[in-house]
Parts: structure tokens; C-alpha cells; sequence
């Protein structure tokens, strides 16, 4: 075939870049139509003016973007100063996110391991067995964490009837019951792509760093987690971003006071009350955030790997 | 018994995975200063009796005694020994320095006292200019000395090295066996090589164990295994050799009389528990025979030589004794002077050096 191509000339590599270019074309579509054009519509949206039913009016306006950063007092007409409900609330989701992609990792890590170092054939089913649960529908999951961990839930009843605790563990409607809410929302995400890259990790440098007088610690610490970096930062990612713009678990298991910005954009798009400017550039606020804090990532994760080299 | 002075004494040791025995109680003791091999075919159990010794596989029966202290119950990171593995395994995301320095600094040496020492080994086996490279960015061989640098940094009391070589290419094994050898000899550790090249365990090693199947067949100098097989397997594997079905007619002296079939009589030296009667068999290396117009002083058997094989410093004569079995005749090139080349068809005697010609326990 290379061959062929070589003697052939550039006559078929022309048709091999055009072929190439069509059967590119239904990728590229669905990039554009799915994903493209929905986030440029958002962005369109964000500078537009609010309609008081839900929907825009096509006018050009910096208002959604001005009452997300700006208090301008009860009349609206005073100078600009700092807004913080809506960045405070961005900033407890980054908060609740990233605790909740750290429990994720604690009790991920471990699991992937553990199913990673199975024999083969069984690992099938341990990865079966880790994505059971999320044939069920997101909500129904979420609601049953909810009637698991409220007062009178069997949590509760468990701790207090071996003695452990005398009275029911306030857990739903705080913070810590969305950090589990999201922890098992996503937890997959988080094992998946650990369990793929311990099953590519070559064991006997395990073997090497014990050989040479490391601790099981320092061989987990400074073998084992630099080979399966990668997984473990594709894995923070996948749990984080969602977690970031999840609602489901705040809504249900936080309540009022532990609001995040996916609840703050839905709010904006339900029924006749929303702003769709306002959640528009809520959203794109968001996406800019996320690029950001990857991008620092990314960055960083050059950086390192060109100090080492 | 364990002896202070051997570098390794194992102890009736066995191995089990579930029904499965993988090493049959062995026994052997291993000196200081030596360059001690492991020679066997894939499956033989040498490389688990190695990872035993190393304390990745757990024994299941037995001991195991490193410098008369019991080590069979210490994890990895407490044995002082090392390990070259047969992959290498080098830490990909460290430099080679890093990796040269990690077990010293585990060992609790300074940051700057393990990177002096790094870099001193990394002169010895000639890869100074390579310091700051990654693993990745290393030649097949060169990571080799890498490992090599790596598990001679700590000074180990033993060193393991599991098939190192066999992910060589030929030309840079044959450089390596004498690199090696040289290595252990510098340093004075004693190097316990796991091989199934019997070419690689002849030239390198001061002893070697024999396994097969679990079992150990034969422990001996190099020389004294290739002269001196005990058995059949011993005698198949190593080099090349002649074996064949023999009766004992009567013994005298020490001496056996064997019988070939087609009326072809030898010679052989007695070996316990053969019996006048008993059919067992006969190994003689094909270059300690030589062919000849006339029949010799010593035994010669008649036959017509099949074809002579060129391959490269010897030329290879496959003769028909006649009535008899084939027998293969190894005629140094540079003999070529003295001994003539029978071309095929031609009829030729079959000479022996004297005891040449040894009888085998199955």
C-alpha cells in the first residue's frame, strides 16, 4: 500500500486528502451543530435584552452582565458596586465541586485500583458492578439519597440503634450532603479513567521501587501516582466540570442555602419567571471559568513535565 | 545448613500456586563472590526461584538464608539485594540519574550524597553524558545499564538479574556477557543470573543450577556440565551432543560395554545404577569425534557419510553408521589441515577421544 502510494504519485494522495475531507464532514457537523452553535447562541443570547415573559428582545445590552457584577441599588441607578450574591455563589459551587472530585478521588482511586488489580477476566465485572447504579435515572437516584440521610432515614436509625449516636446527624440540607450528593453522581468519572490507566501501569516498577528499599507509601507516592497522573487528572476534570454546573443534588439536598450556579441558571430558563440574558451570561461566565481553571492546569502540567525532562 | 560465608542458602524450598507446584523442594547454596546461573527452558521455575530469593513471591515450604540470616519472611524493600529486571522497569518519568539515585536515597543517603554516587555509577558503566535523559530516550542497551547502574547503586549484598539480556539484540548480548562479567568481578557482589540461553550461562557463569520442570537436574561448573552431564535433559540442553540408544553388555573396571545396534560397539564410563542389560542412553559431543579412512587404535564404527552442513567455524558431518543409528561429526575449521573432509557418500570410520562417551540416568 505505502508502496503504491509512493510510486503512484501525488495524483492518489489528492484523493486520499479529498476522500478524507468528506468522510470528516459528518464529525465536523455534529461538532458544529451540537456543540458549537449552541455555546455561540448562549453568547449571542448573554448580550441581548430580557423579555419579562422568558425570551429575548434583539436588542444589544450589557444588563445581564451588569446585574451579575454590579449593585446598583434598590432603584438601579446608583454607581456601580461589587455585586456578591452571584459570585459568592460561584464561588461556594467551585468550593462544593472541588470537595466533592476530592471524594471522589479518595474513595475512587483505591476502587480503581482494586478492580484494576483483579485478574483479568473478573475486571469486566467489577467495572460492570461500578456503573450499575447509574442506570437509574439522576433524580430518582438523588431523591433516595435524600430519604437515605434524612433524619428519620435508615442512616440515622442504623447509627442510633447501635448505639453509636444518641440523636439523628443533621445531614440533609448541608453542605457536606450535596458533597456526597455530587460525589455519587459522578464517581464513575472518576474511577473509570483511573482503572484504565492503573491496568496499563507496568507493575514491576512496583516491584523496582520495593526492590530498591521504598515503602509501599513512598512507592505509591512517588511511582505509582506519577504513571497514572493522567488518568487521575482526566478523572478530577470529569468530576469537577459537572459538578460544577450540577443542580439536581444542590436542589434537593442542600436547600435554599446551598444554592450553585446550576441551580441559578436553570432558575433563569423555568417557566415565565427567567432572565434568559441573566442565565445566558451566567453560563457563559461559567464556561470561561472552567476554560480558565483548566487552562492553568494544563499549563502547569507543562511546566512540570518540562522541569523533569 | 545455612553457612555465614554463602552469599544465598535455600533451604528445601517450595512453591505452590493452588494444585499447581512450581518449584519442587530445592536445595543449593550459593557462594560469595560468585556468578551464579539459573539455566533452564521457560516454565522451569527458575525465574520464581529467583523472585523468591528477591521476595516478590512468597515460599511456601522452606527457607531461605542471606549470609546465614533467614530472609524468607522479609518484604522486598528489607532484603538487601537487588534486582535487574528483565524489562528493565525503569521509572519512565524520572531522569536515569533519578533513577540510579532512588534506592540510595531510600536507603536514607542525601539528596547531593545520592546524586554523586549516581553519577559515579553511571561512569562505570559508560553513561555519564546520558544523565539527564529520560528512560524513553534510551536505546534498548543503554536502558540496560541503566538497570544495571540502578541495582548496583545500593551496593546489595546479592545481585538478581532476570534474563537481562534476552531483549538484546545478538551482537550487543555477546558485548554485554563479558561487560557483566567484568562488572561482577570489579565489584566483588556475588550475581545470581536467571538465563535460558545455555550459550550466555557457559560463558559468564563460575556455576550453574540446571532446572526443569520444578526440579534442579544438575549443579556444577560450566565445564564440568558440558563434559559431565548427569542426565538426558542435562546433556539435550546444553550444547549440542549426539544421543543415543545404547544397551550395557558387561561391565569391567568401571568401564561399560555398550552396544549401538548393527553391531557397532563403545565404550563408556560406568555410571551409578546402570546394570549389565539395561538399555539407557549414550551422550557424545559431536567435536570430540573425528573421522578417518582406516579404523583407529580406539573404537571406531563404520558408516557412510550423508552430508557435510558449513556453519561457519566448524563444518558439520551427518554420518550413517552402518545398520545403525545417525551420529553427527564436528570438524573444526581451522583443522581443516589435518583432518580431511569426507564428501558424501564416502565411507569413513567414526573415531571417540577416550571418555568421550558418556552413559545418562533418564
Amino acid at each position: 500500500m505505502a508502496a503504491g502510494a509512493a510510486s503512484g504519485g501525488s495524483a492518489q494522495s489528492d484523493t486520499y486528502a479529498e476522500a478524507r475531507t468528506w468522510l470528516l464532514l459528518p464529525a465536523w457537523a455534529v461538532l458544529g451543530i451540537f456543540i458549537l452553535a449552541p455555546v455561540l447562541m448562549m453568547l449571542v443570547y448573554s448580550f441581548l435584552t430580557k423579555e419579562f415573559r422568558g425570551g429575548v428582545i434583539w436588542e444589544f445590552s450589557f444588563a445581564a452582565y451588569d446585574q451579575f457584577f454590579c449593585n446598583r441599588g434598590l432603584f438601579g441607578d446608583e454607581p456601580c458596586a461589587i455585586e456578591w450574591t452571584f459570585i459568592n455563589i460561584f464561588w461556594r459551587s467551585i468550593w462544593q465541586a472541588g470537595a466533592a472530585t476530592l471524594l471522589s478521588l479518595v474513595i475512587g482511586f483505591p476502587t480503581a485500583y482494586f478492580i484494576a488489580t483483579r485478574p483479568e477476566k473478573v475486571r469486566p465485572i467489577w467495572v460492570f458492578l461500578i456503573t450499575i447504579p447509574y442506570w437509574v435515572n439522576l433524580l430518582i437516584r438523588t431523591v433516595s439519597m435524600k430519604f437515605m440521610l434524612r433524619d428519620q432515614g435508615p442512616l440515622n436509625d442504623f447509627l442510633i440503634s447501635t448505639g453509636l449516636i444518641d440523636s439523628p446527624i443533621h445531614i440533609v440540607n448541608t453542605n457536606f450532603a450535596v458533597q456526597l450528593g455530587l460525589f455519587y453522581s459522578y464517581l464513575p468519572f472518576m474511577v473509570l479513567p483511573i482503572y484504565a490507566s492503573v491496568e496499563r501501569y507496568n507493575f514491576s516498577l512496583s516491584e523496582a521501587a520495593a526492590d530498591l528499599y521504598a515503602s509501599k507509601w513512598v512507592t505509591l507516592r512517588r511511582v505509582l501516582l506519577p504513571a497514572v497522573k493522567p488518568g487521575v487528572i482526566a478523572g478530577c476534570i470529569l468530576v469537577f466540570v459537572p459538578s460544577l454546573g450540577s443542580f439536581l443534588a444542590p436542589d434537593l439536598l442542600g436547600g435554599a442555602k446551598n444554592f450553585m450556579i446550576g441551580s441559578l441558571i436553570e432558575e433563569q430558563f423555568k417557566g415565565n419567571a427567567g432572565n434568559w440574558p441573566f442565565g445566558a451570561a451566567a453560563s457563559m461566565i461559567l464556561l470561561t471559568m472552567v476554560l480558565i481553571i483548566l487552562l492553568i492546569f494544563a499549563r502547569q502540567q507543562a511546566k512540570a513535565e518540562k522541569g523533569a525532562g | 545448613m545455612p553457612e555465614k560465608s554463602n552469599a544465598i542458602d535455600v533451604v528445601d524450598a517450595v512453591k505452590r500456586y493452588g494444585d499447581f507446584t512450581a518449584l519442587q523442594q530445592i536445595s543449593l547454596s550459593i557462594f560469595d563472590n560468585e556468578f551464579f546461573t539459573l539455566l533452564g527452558p521457560s516454565g522451569c521455575g527458575k525465574t520464581t526461584l529467583l523472585r523468591m530469593i528477591a521476595g516478590f513471591e512468597d515460599v511456601t515450604e522452606g527457607a531461605i538464608f542471606l549470609f546465614g540470616e533467614e530472609i524468607e519472611n522479609l518484604p522486598p524493600n528489607k532484603r538487601p539485594v537487588n534486582t535487574v529486571f528483565q524489562n528493565y522497569a525503569l521509572f519512565p518519568h524520572m531522569t536515569i540519574t533519578e533513577n540510579v539515585a532512588f534506592g540510595l536515597e531510600m536507603r536514607g543517603k542525601s539528596k547531593s550524597e545520592a546524586r554523586t554516587r549516581a553519577g559515579e555509577m553511571l561512569e562505570l558503566v559508560q553513561l555519564s553524558q546520558f544523565a539527564a535523559r529520560k528512560p524513553s530516550q534510551l536505546s534498548g542497551g543503554q536502558q540496560q545499564r541503566v538497570a544495571l547502574a540502578r541495582a548496583l547503586a545500593p551496593q546489595p549484598k546479592v545481585l538478581l538479574l532476570d534474563e537481562p539480556l534476552s531483549a538484546l539484540d545478538l551482537k550487543l548480548r555477546q558485548a554485554m556477557r563479558f561487560e557483566l562479567k567484568e562488572l561482577q568481578r570489579e565489584t566483588g557482589i556475588t550475581f545470581i543470573f536467571v538465563t535460558h540461553d545455555q550459550e550466555e550461562a557457559l560463558t559468564m557463569s563460575d556455576r550453574i543450577a540446571v532446572m526443569s520442570a520444578g526440579e534442579m537436574q544438575q549443579l556444577g561448573e560450566a565445564k564440568e556440565i558440558y563434559e559431565r552431564p548427569h542426565n538426558m535433559f542435562v546433556a539435550d540442553f546444553i550444547g549440542e551432543t549426539n544421543l543415543l540408544e545404547v544397551s550395557v553388555d558387561q561391565i569391567t573396571n568401571g568401564r561399560a560395554v555398550c552396544h549401538l545396534g548393527g553391531g557397532h560397539e563403545l565404550t563408556c564410563n560406568e555410571v551409578q545404577g546402570v546394570g549389565v542389560g539395561s538399555k539407557v542412553h549414550m551422550s557424545v559431543r559431536p567435536e570430540r569425534l573425528f573421522l578417518s579412512d582406516e579404523p583407529t587404535e580406539t573404537e571406531s564404527l563404520k558408516g557412510t557419510v550423508r552430508d557435510n552442513i558449513f556453519v561457519g567455524t566448524d563444518i558439520q558431518t551427518i554420518v550413517d553408521l552402518s545398520d545403525g543409528p545417525q551420529m553427527i561429526v564436528r570438524t573444526s575449521n581451522s583443522d581443516r589441515g589435518n583432518k580431511r573432509i569426507f564428501d558424501p557418500g564416502a565411507q569413513a570410520y567414526v573415531n571417540m577421544e577416550s571418555e568421550a562417551a558418556r552413559l545418562l540416568v533418564d
